[in-house]
C-alpha cells in the first residue's frame, strides 16, 4: 500500500508541471528604448515605466496624484529639516537580501555620491541619512525641502539591493536588483526587456503574470499594428490620430486621462547675442505673439482636440493646477495694439526652433499662419532633437517649441525652468521676484500655501512672457479589452499591480 | 601562390583603410551638433552640475586627439569601449547585433538573387515580349517603392488583417528556427525587393550584351540547345558584373538596413547605429562603423575571389 501511495505521489509530482496553468506573459509596448536600467544613472522617461515593473519606491502616487506608501509605510517631520521614515517590514530584495533602513541609507548615499549620478540634484538638500532602527530611518536636510517626498516617490525613491550595488558597481544597470514585483531576466537593447515574477514580493497577491516583457517600438503605426495583431497586450502611448483605429477594434480599448506633460514656447530673453532681438528684449512683443495663438484650434487640428490648453506649467490633472489661470483667447487687435506700443516696425522676424517631429512641425506651421496677421514673420527651423537641445543650451535660438514630460510636484515643472542659473531655463530668464518666490515655495509643506506662491509666479511669468504655455497632454494607453485592473495615474507610468486578464 | 600573395596584399591594404575610416568617423562625429552629456542627462539635464559631471566622467572635456588615442588604444587591446547610454561593452552589443544583421542580409540577398537574376535573364532572352514587359514592370516597382511604405503595408495586411506573421520583433535562429524565419521573412522580403530590382536591371543589361557576342553565335552554330547557350555561355559571362554588384549590395545590407530595421523592429546594426546617432552614443557609432568597414573590406576580397572562380582567364593573370 505504501509503495502504491509512493508511486502515485511520484506520478502526481511528475505531472504537476504539465497540469499547472501555462505561464502568463504581459507584453507592454514602449515608445522608445530605455537607457541604462540603473535608477541612479537613468534619465529617460520610458526607463521609469520599466522600473515600475521591477523596482518599488519608498512612496508612490495614486490616481489622484496623492503620495501613498510603498516601501515606506509612513513619514513624519520631526522639524522641517528632519524627516523620519517608517519602513515596511518583511520586504525582500530580488536576491533575497532584506530591505531595511541600512538599504535606504546605502541607496540614497549612492545617489548622492556616485560619479555621474542623475539623482544628486533631486535630493542634494540631504546632508545625512541616519539608521534609527532596522525599520526607521532619519533624513537630515540642510534646509526645508518640500518637494523631497515627491522625489522619494520618483527615481531617487527606488530602493536597490545593497549587496548588488556593492558587487556590481557601475554595471548594476546590466543586472538590476530591486524590491519590486518582477525580477530582471534579460535585455536585448532595442528589442526587449524580460522580467519574471518575484515570488517573494511583499505584495505578491497583486501580481497576476509570470512574465513581463517590455518591447520598444519607435514607429507609432507599427506599435499600433502590434496591438491590433495581439502581439502586445498594452501600449503605453497611442498617438491621438490613432485613437479612432483602436476604438474601432472590438478587441481593444483606450484608457485616456490628463497627463502631466506640457508643450511650451521658450523665448531667448538673455542667453547670448540671439537674445538681442526686439522679441527677445520686449515682453509686450512676446505677449502679443501669445495673443495670436488659438490653442484650441491648434489642438483640434493636430491632436484631434484631445489636449487641454493651459497658461501654466501644471496640468489640469495636477494638484498644483490653478483653475483661475486660463489662457487668453486669440485677439489679433490686442496683439497689434501691444506691437504698436513698442514702436517696433512690422514684420517682426522670429525664428522658431522646432524638434524634427511631424506633429510639432504641424503645430509650428499653424502658429506661423496664426501669427502672421498681427505682423509676425515666423521662420521655422526644424532641428534634430539632440542638436536642438545643444543649440538651446548654447543660446543659439530665438524661440524654442519644446515639450516637458511633467512632474506630479510643481517644483519639477517650474524650478529648473524659471529660476535663474538652471539648465532648463534655456532663455536665461532672470527675475529676482520669481527666483525668490520659487525658493520660498520649497520651504512650505502645505499645498494651499505653495499654490498661492505659484499663482504669484505665474502672474509674473505671464507678464514677462519668457515662456508661453500651450497645452497639457493626455496619457493615451491602448490595451486589450480582456486586460482588466488598469489604474491610470497622470504621470503615465504603468503600474502592473492589479493588472490581470479576464478568465 | 600568386593568389595568396594577392590576398595578402589586399589584407595589408585593409589596415590603413580601417585606420583612416576610424579617424574620419571620429572626426565627423565631433562635428555633429549636440552634446552627449545633455542627452545622457535626459530629464535631469536641468541641473548644470549633473551635466558638468557627466562631461568630466566621459572625458568629453579632453582634447579630441587624446580622446581618439584613448579609444584606439582600447581597440588595439580588443576593447571597443562602453556604450554611454547603456553602460554595456560595445563588443557585446556588436556580438549581439551582428548575427541578426547577417541573417537578415543573407535572407534579403537570397530573395534578391532568386527573384532578380532569373527575371533579368528572362527579360533579356524574351526581349520586347510580354515577359520582358512584366519583368521590367516588377523591376520598376521594386526600385521605386519606398521600403518603409511597403513594410507598413505588409504589416497591416499580413500581420493585422490575415494574422499570418508577427508584425515586428526578432527571434534568434538558434533559439527557434521557425519563429526566427517568421519574424525575418517580411523584413527580408522588403529589403530584398529593392535589390532584386537592381539585380534584374543589371542582369538584363549584361545578358543583352552577352547574347550579342561571337561566342554565343558560335555556340548556337555548333547546334547547342538554347537553354544551354543561355545558361552555360551567356549567363556565365554576364554574371561577372552582377557578382560585383552583389558584393557591393551585400556590403550595403550589412552596414545596416536602417529603415527596414526601424519599421520591423529588427534589432540589427542599422537600428543600433540610428539610435546611437540620435543619442550621441559615440563609442557605439565608432565600434559599429569599424566592424562594418572591416566586413565591407572582407566582402570585397571575397568578390575578387569569386571573379577567379567564375572567369578562368583571371586565374592565369
Amino acid at each position: 500500500m505504501r509503495k502504491l501511495l509512493l508511486a502515485l505521489g511520484l506520478l502526481c509530482a511528475s505531472l504537476a508541471p504539465a497540469l499547472a496553468a501555462p505561464p502568463t506573459t504581459l507584453r507592454i509596448g514602449l515608445r522608445e528604448d530605455p537607457d541604462i536600467l540603473d535608477p541612479t544613472l537613468s534619465g529617460s522617461y520610458v526607463g521609469r515605466i520599466v522600473f515600475a515593473g521591477m523596482c518599488d519606491k519608498l512612496f508612490d502616487y495614486n490616481t489622484k496624484l496623492e503620495i501613498v506608501p510603498q516601501l515606506a509605510t509612513s513619514y513624519t517631520y520631526k522639524d522641517p529639516t528632519h524627516l523620519i521614515l517608517h519602513l515596511r517590514p518583511g520586504v525582500l530584495f530580488q536576491d533575497g537580501e532584506k530591505f531595511d533602513a541600512a538599504a535606504v541609507k546605502a541607496t540614497l548615499e549612492r545617489d548622492l555620491t556616485m560619479p555621474g549620478s542623475l539623482r544628486r540634484g533631486q535630493i542634494n538638500d540631504i546632508t545625512s541619512i541616519n539608521v534609527i532602527d532596522p525599520l526607521t530611518v532619519e533624513i537630515v536636510l540642510k534646509q526645508p525641502d518640500s518637494p523631497l517626498l515627491a522625489q522619494l516617490a520618483g527615481r531617487p525613491g527606488i530602493m536597490l539591493a545593497p549587496k548588488a550595488i556593492a558587487s556590481e558597481g557601475r554595471q548594476f544597470g546590466l543586472h538590476p536588483v530591486c524590491a519590486g514585483p518582477f525580477r530582471f531576466v534579460s535585455r536585448v537593447p532595442q528589442q526587449k526587456i524580460v522580467l519574471e515574477k518575484f515570488k517573494r514580493y511583499w505584495d505578491a497577491k497583486a501580481i497576476h503574470f509570470d512574465r513581463l516583457v517590455y518591447e520598444p517600438i519607435v514607429n507609432s503605426a507599427v506599435r499600433l499594428a502590434n496591438l491590433q495583431s495581439g502581439a502586445l497586450d498594452l501600449v503605453e502611448f497611442i498617438v491621438p490620430t490613432d485613437v479612432a483605429a483602436v476604438e474601432k477594434d472590438p478587441k481593444l480599448r483606450i484608457a485616456m486621462d490628463d497627463a502631466l506633460g506640457y508643450l511650451n514656447v521658450i523665448f531667448n530673453v538673455g542667453n547670448g547675442p540671439e537674445a538681442k532681438t526686439p522679441i527677445g528684449e520686449q515682453a509686450k512683443l512676446r505677449r502679443a505673439f501669445g495673443l495670436t495663438l488659438d490653442r484650441q484650434a491648434l489642438v483640434n487640428a493636430v491632436y484631434k482636440g484631445l489636449y487641454a490648453p493651459v497658461a501654466q506649467a501644471n496640468a489640469p490633472s495636477s494638484r498644483f493646477y490653478i483653475p483661475a489661470i486660463q489662457p487668453p483667447k486669440r485677439n489679433i487687435a490686442e496683439a497689434k495694439k501691444l506691437i504698436a506700443e513698442t514702436h517696433v516696425p512690422t514684420p517682426i522676424h522670429l525664428t522658431l526652433m522646432v524638434p524634427n517631429s511631424p506633429d510639432l512641425l504641424q503645430v509650428a506651421q499653424i502658429m506661423q499662419a496664426m501669427a502672421a496677421p498681427a505682423g509676425f514673420d515666423v521662420k521655422i527651423q526644424a532641428t534634430e532633437f539632440a542638436s536642438a537641445l545643444a543649440a538651446a543650451r548654447a543660446g543659439q535660438f530665438q524661440a524654442f517649441l519644446i515639450m516637458w514630460s511633467g512632474r506630479a510636484d510643481a517644483d519639477g515643472n517650474m524650478y529648473s525652468f524659471l529660476h535663474s542659473g538652471y539648465g532648463f531655463n534655456y532663455g536665461h530668464y532672470d527675475s529676482p521676484v520669481v527666483d525668490k518666490l520659487l525658493d520660498e515655495s520649497r520651504i512650505h509643506q502645505k499645498l494651499a500655501t505653495r499654490k498661492a506662491i505659484y499663482a504669484k509666479v505665474f502672474a509674473q511669468v505671464n507678464e514677462d512672457a519668457p515662456v508661453i504655455y500651450l497645452w497639457a497632454q493626455k496619457n493615451i494607453v491602448g490595451l486589450k479589452k480582456s486586460l482588466l485592473g488598469f489604474r491610470q495615474v497622470p504621470d503615465g507610468i504603468i503600474r502592473v499591480q492589479g493588472l490581470h486578464f479576464a478568465n | 601562390m600568386q593568389g595568396q600573395g594577392r590576398i595578402g596584399a589586399r589584407l595589408a591594404q585593409a589596415v590603413p583603410t580601417i585606420l583612416l575610416l576610424s579617424v574620419i568617423v571620429f572626426g565627423l562625429q565631433q562635428l555633429m551638433p549636440g552634446d552627449p552629456a545633455l542627452i545622457i542627462a535626459g530629464e535631469a539635464a536641468g541641473d548644470p552640475h549633473v551635466v558638468a559631471q557627466i562631461r568630466a566622467h566621459l572625458h568629453l572635456d579632453a582634447p579630441i586627439a587624446l580622446q581618439y588615442l584613448r579609444w584606439l588604444w582600447g581597440v588595439l587591446h580588443g576593447n571597443l569601449g562602453y556604450s554611454w547610454r547603456l553602460d554595456e561593452p560595445v563588443t557585446a552589443l556588436v556580438a549581439q547585433k551582428l548575427p541578426v544583421t547577417l541573417q537578415l542580409s543573407a535572407m534579403a540577398f537570397l530573395f534578391a538573387v532568386v527573384i532578380g537574376v532569373p527575371a533579368g535573364v528572362i527579360s533579356a532572352v524574351k526581349r520586347d515580349t510580354v515577359w520582358d514587359f512584366i519583368a521590367n514592370g516588377v523591376g520598376l516597382f521594386g526600385l521605386s517603392i519606398p521600403t518603409f511604405w511597403l513594410g507598413i503595408v505588409l504589416i497591416l495586411v499580413v500581420s493585422v488583417d490575415l494574422g499570418w506573421l508577427p508584425p515586428s520583433g526578432y527571434v534568434p535562429l538558434m533559439q527557434d528556427p521557425l519563429r526566427s524565419l517568421a519574424t525575418t521573412i517580411m523584413p527580408a522580403f522588403v529589403l530584398g525587393n529593392a535589390i532584386a530590382a537592381t539585380f534584374m536591371r543589371h542582369t538584363r543589361s549584361a545578358m543583352l550584351s552577352a547574347m550579342e557576342q561571337d561566342y554565343v553565335r558560335t555556340a548556337r552554330a555548333k547546334g547547342l540547345s538554347e537553354p544551354r547557350v543561355v545558361l552555360r555561355h551567356a549567363l556565365r559571362n554576364a554574371l561577372i558584373p552582377v557578382v560585383t554588384l552583389g558584393g557591393l549590395q551585400l556590403g550595403t545590407l550589412l552596414s545596416g538596413a536602417v529603415l527596414t530595421e526601424q519599421v520591423f523592429g529588427v534589432p540589427g546594426f542599422g537600428k543600433l547605429v540610428v539610435d546611437s546617432v540620435f543619442n550621441r552614443d559615440y563609442p557605439v557609432i565608432q565600434g559599429v562603423v569599424l566592424v562594418t568597414g572591416a566586413l565591407y573590406i572582407a566582402l570585397n576580397l571575397l568578390t575578387d575571389l569569386l571573379y577567379v572562380l567564375i572567369n578562368p582567364r583571371l586565374r592565369a593573370a
